[in-house]
């Protein structure tokens, strides 16, 4: 599991991906599938547009108020015979999350999907503490399987086609009949259905993730459409909840209204099948269910991030509708952004976690197009916060030094309108008349960046505003 | 200091907060108190009636099935149809619930034995708290009488559903929840059979949860 | 809001690609603003400071909109044959200012400016043009004038009134081409992708002409269809608007007639 982010080397990466002919094909199916599937869905509940503001309004009450709400929400659960542990850092949750699981002896642990479990690194943790830890959702368990990360935060192995899962599961699944068909997902579903049964049912520790915590409750939330969550936090004697601090929300209702439009937002149904909420540990009646109940609430650069201008941020409910609906992760996919969040949420949130000194390329490969924040159900202004990452560089001089000098001279000229004209008319009408047979360069210096892949029309010839001014004194003669 | 008191302090730091502010303390109470409500769609409001029309309409869109039976009584009956239809065996489990144990099941062929389920069982029905018509979701909870395994490890999962439980929206479940007082170790609101669009986003319906779920809305 | 002023002074903001590469672009707009009914001005002019606001430059980015709106400040509009110009100048001038006075100066500035085509069928109610043009075109929606300023239906409204024209939509027409400005650069692999799926849905609708309204994208596209071979022209919306597409599409030679 990946703690070490890759991002520095993000143009070599996307340089693969680009490359990849399996990703190339898997990434096809992200960019049909998800957003027509979100259209119809929001095509079909008149509200959505109105649902979005209020998710928006509800988040950022909660933000402003965020120790109230997480010292209501801390009190709750423990009146309802749970425990709540702080984490400031990935070290120190990954270290509660262990502790607690070596307490009562635990040799294996299931996990429901939990992107925050990736960003603390803690399946690598239970690893080393000499305990295993299985990965129940499918396309999780694949990718442990394949000893990779996740490339999308809700459908993380989109980046595999069918024929490399079978090729995985003919690998590991040694003790299965070699002959059987495995060719069709299905036959997939089937064989990794029987063999996670038994870890559900072996497992001392469920870990799970939470969509949601509700302070008026003390409850958290799992979404799920397998049920991977629900075997994995009902079987087993201790269910562990890892959650960020910001996941809070005061009410029924309003985890209720986040609700409807996460689904919605992520995979264009009104709601995923199992939507879970649970309150502490089993009670004395009930005949299945934990007997303890732990949350473990990380914060990990979260509790900086408020009253900043990245604030808008934390509004994020990880649905996956920026990255599904983004030119740029279309083109090279999630491993390429190089850490655990891909996409527009991870262009933005990645240099709040691990610093823009690392992670500054994601905010820069964008083109603004806007579409994620077109589609984002609590309307985080994406590319707008991209844009104040690309400023904090500027201001601390980490843009790279070609551009910002380029910048200065286009700056330079750009204030002074008359050495512009002077400067233009002759770089123009020099460049004119060097294109003049083809209209176009195909190579041209300083411009290798855009003329290695397409060819630089060239001008008309003078400037428009000399040839203006000539026509304007031409008409008054 | 504790991570706790760390956290508190830098959340309230970057706040440029005390956690003391009165103002902030009442709105917060107040919202707790008040538990507003968001905006709620048109979709699943209208009359009994019409809320069963609608339950019934999104109920297929999420692969589940689903049908109206006059009385609980018809429940046995229903279920060793279903599982004949689909060339099952009639075996079945329930959990404490007497609205399911008062039922006659012999009567009907299944062989129906009672408690949770520990991965064996292929059939079990359990009895929903409510029902939502906008999405065509049960409301099941955890308990001696609903076990929760009931729900998540056979293959086969029906589900008893009194029309008068079926409510027009999620948000009125909850209030009901609510008013029955401390909420249980689990409530699962279930929209439709398991499935995953995990390889190469083909839908499957049976990942880890049931294949096929079956609900029964009972009139009386 | 008080009603258009009978003759309206406008200001064309011609915006540094057409200025630099494409005069004609700028003699079309002004041509269809004159008909119109305009008298159209041309302040002095070099940039709006997108490219340093983007690479998160503020200060230049001020400075040139400080320039900007000096410059047009006898104007009654201010327009631009650019979406992503005039969402720089609508949606982010008011931005680059802390300073009430200023910042209010910038709102009032936004508020009368607009982009051509939106400008045409908006504010001067212009429903049709007297152009002509014979065969089949397709439409590509620039980012900035889509999603910052809203703008899909119009240019779609006027090349309805052309006469002989036939708009044929292509698959993703609302899909970045993958300019980006900088990013074209910086990033040049990934925006080769992205523009080798958008050429190839050009292609795919058929239509021997692409359309749009911002330079920068058509350079981009324009750029990737001459590499590839591909027989198709590349123009701005406005010189089809004005009739004026006697000059060779962008990137050809100048002999070329299609």
């Amino acid at each position: 599991m990946t703690l070490h982010p890759t991002t520095p080397d993000f143009k070599d990466n996307a340089h693969r991906a680009l490359h990849d002919p399996e990703l190339q094909k898997a990434l096809g199916h992200v960019q049909h599938g998800f957003i027509y599937k979100r259209q119809s869905a929001v095509e079909r509940l008149p509200e959505f547009e109105t649902l979005r503001e209020s998710a928006r309004d509800l988040k950022n009450h909660v933000l402003k108020n965020l120790d109230l709400y997480l010292e209501t929400y801390e009190r709750n659960v423990t009146a309802s015979g749970g425990h709540v542990h702080f984490a400031r850092t990935s070290a120190e949750a990954c270290e509660t999350i262990v502790n607690i699981c070596k307490s009562h002896g635990a040799k294996s642990v299931t996990k429901g999907k939990s992107m925050v479990s990736e960003e603390i690194g803690l399946n690598s943790a239970i690893e080393a503490a000499g305990m295993q830890a299985v990965e129940t959702d499918l396309g999780e368990y694949i990718i442990q399987l394949r000893g990779e990360t996740p490339s999308h935060i809700i459908a993380p192995a989109v980046h595999l086609t069918k024929e490399q899962v079978e090729g995985d599961f003919r690998r590991v699944h040694t003790h299965l009949d070699g002959a059987r068909d495995l060719s069709e997902p299905v036959q997939l579903l089937t064989e990794a259905r029987g063999v996670l049964r038994e870890k559900f049912l072996a497992a001392d520790v469920g870990i799970t993730g939470a969509n949601f915590l509700i302070a008026e409750t003390g409850t958290s939330i799992i979404v799920t459409n397998e049920g991977n969550g629900d075997l994995t936090q009902s079987l087993p004697k201790v269910h562990i909840v890892i959650a960020s601090i910001e996941k809070v929300v005061p009410t029924l209702e309003d985890a209720s209204l986040l609700l409807r439009v996460l689904a919605r937002s992520a995979t264009g149904q009104d709601m995923s099948v199992y939507t879970t909420l649970s309150t502490g540990p089993r009670r004395e009646t009930d005949p299945d269910g934990p007997e303890h109940y732990h949350v473990v609430l990380v914060d990990n650069g979260r509790s900086a991030m408020l009253g900043t201008e990245f604030e808008d941020m934390l509004r994020c409910i990880r649905c996956g509708a920026c990255m599904n609906h983004c030119p740029v992760y279309h083109a090279i996919g999630g491993h390429a952004y190089g850490w655990v969040y891909p996409g527009p949420m991870g262009a933005v949130l990645t240099p709040s976690l691990i610093g823009v000194e690392k992670g500054g390329h994601l905010p820069n490969a964008s083109t603004f197009c806007g579409r994620c924040e077109s589609v984002c159900p609590v309307k985080i202004p994406l590319p707008k916060l991209m844009r104040h990452w690309r400023e904090n560089e500027f201001e601390r001089h980490l843009t790279p030094s070609v551009q910002r000098f380029g910048l200065k001279i286009w700056g330079f000229f750009a204030k002074n309108p008359r050495l512009y004209s002077l400067a233009s008319r002759a770089a123009m009408s020099t460049l004119a008349w060097l294109g003049r047979d083809k209209g176009r360069f195909a190579a041209l210096p300083l411009a290798k960046g855009w003329t290695d892949y397409r060819d630089l029309p060239a001008p008309q010839g003078d400037t428009f505003q000399a040839q203006w001014r000539k026509r304007q004194q031409e008409k008054r003669r | 200091m504790s991570a706790r008191d760390d956290i508190f302090a830098n959340i309230r730091r970057s706040l440029g907060v005390s956690g003391k502010e009165t103002t902030r303390h009442a709105a917060v109470a107040q919202r707790l108190a008040d538990t507003p409500r968001g905006p709620i769609p048109a979709r699943g409001q209208g009359s009994p009636a019409g809320r069963l029309a609608t339950f019934i309409g999104e109920a297929p869109r999420v692969s589940a099935t689903v049908v109206v039976l006059d009385t609980a009584q018809a429940v046995p009956e229903e279920i060793a149809r279903f599982l004949r239809d689909a060339h099952l065996p009639l075996t079945l489990k329930h959990g404490e619930d007497a609205r399911l144990s008062s039922l006659d099941w012999q009567a009907a062929g299944l062989d129906v034995t009672r408690g949770h389920s520990d991965g064996a069982d292929l059939n079990a029905v359990t009895h929903a708290f409510g029902g939502v018509a906008e999405t065509g979701s049960l409301v099941l909870l955890s308990g001696a009488d609903n076990p929760v395994t009931l729900t998540f490890l056979p293959d086969n999962h029906f589900v008893v559903l009194a029309a008068t439980d079926l409510t027009s929206d999620l948000e009125s479940v909850l209030v009901k929840l609510r008013r029955a007082g401390a909420l249980p170790r689990t409530v699962n609101i279930v929209t439709g059979p398991s499935r995953s669009a995990d390889i190469e986003q083909t839908l499957l319906l049976g990942a880890h949860g049931p294949r096929r779920l079956h609900i029964m809305v009972t009139l009386n | 809001m008080t009603a258009a002023p009978a003759r309206p002074r406008v200001g064309l903001f011609a915006t540094c690609l057409v200025d630099l590469f494409r005069p004609s672009v700028g003699f079309a707009a002004a041509k269809l603003l004159e008909e119109a009914g305009c008298e159209v001005l041309v302040p002095p002019q070099t940039c709006c400071g997108q490219p340093a606001f983007n690479s998160g430059d503020r200060v230049t980015a001020r400075d040139l909109a400080l320039q900007v709106m000096d410059a047009f400040s006898g104007c009654d509009y201010i327009v631009a044959p650019s979406g992503s110009c005039t969402g720089q100048m609508v949606k982010h001038f008011p931005e680059l200012f802390d300073e009430p006075q200023l910042a209010m100066r910038a709102r009032a500035f936004a508020a009368k400016t607009f982009e051509l085509v939106s400008f045409l069928t908006d504010v001067l109610k212009v429903t049709s043009v007297e152009a002509s043009y014979e065969g089949r075109v397709t439409y590509h929606d620039s980012c900035s004038g889509l999603r910052e300023l809203g703008i899909q239906s119009q240019p779609r409204a006027l090349l309805a009134s052309v006469q002989g024209l036939e708009l044929v939509e292509m698959k993703e027409s609302d899909v970045c081409c993958g300019f980006g400005g900088t990013f074209a650069a910086k990033y040049g692999e990934i925006s080769d992708a992205i523009v080798t799926k958008k050429t190839a849905h050009v292609s795919e609708s058929g239509a021997p002409l692409l359309l749009a309204g911002d330079l920068g994208c058509l350079m981009n596209m324009a750029g990737k269809i001459t590499r590839q071979g591909k027989e198709i022209d590349v123009r701005h919306v406005a010189e089809v608007l004005a009739g004026m597409c006697d000059e060779p599409p962008i990137g050809a030679r100048k002999e070329t007639r299609r």
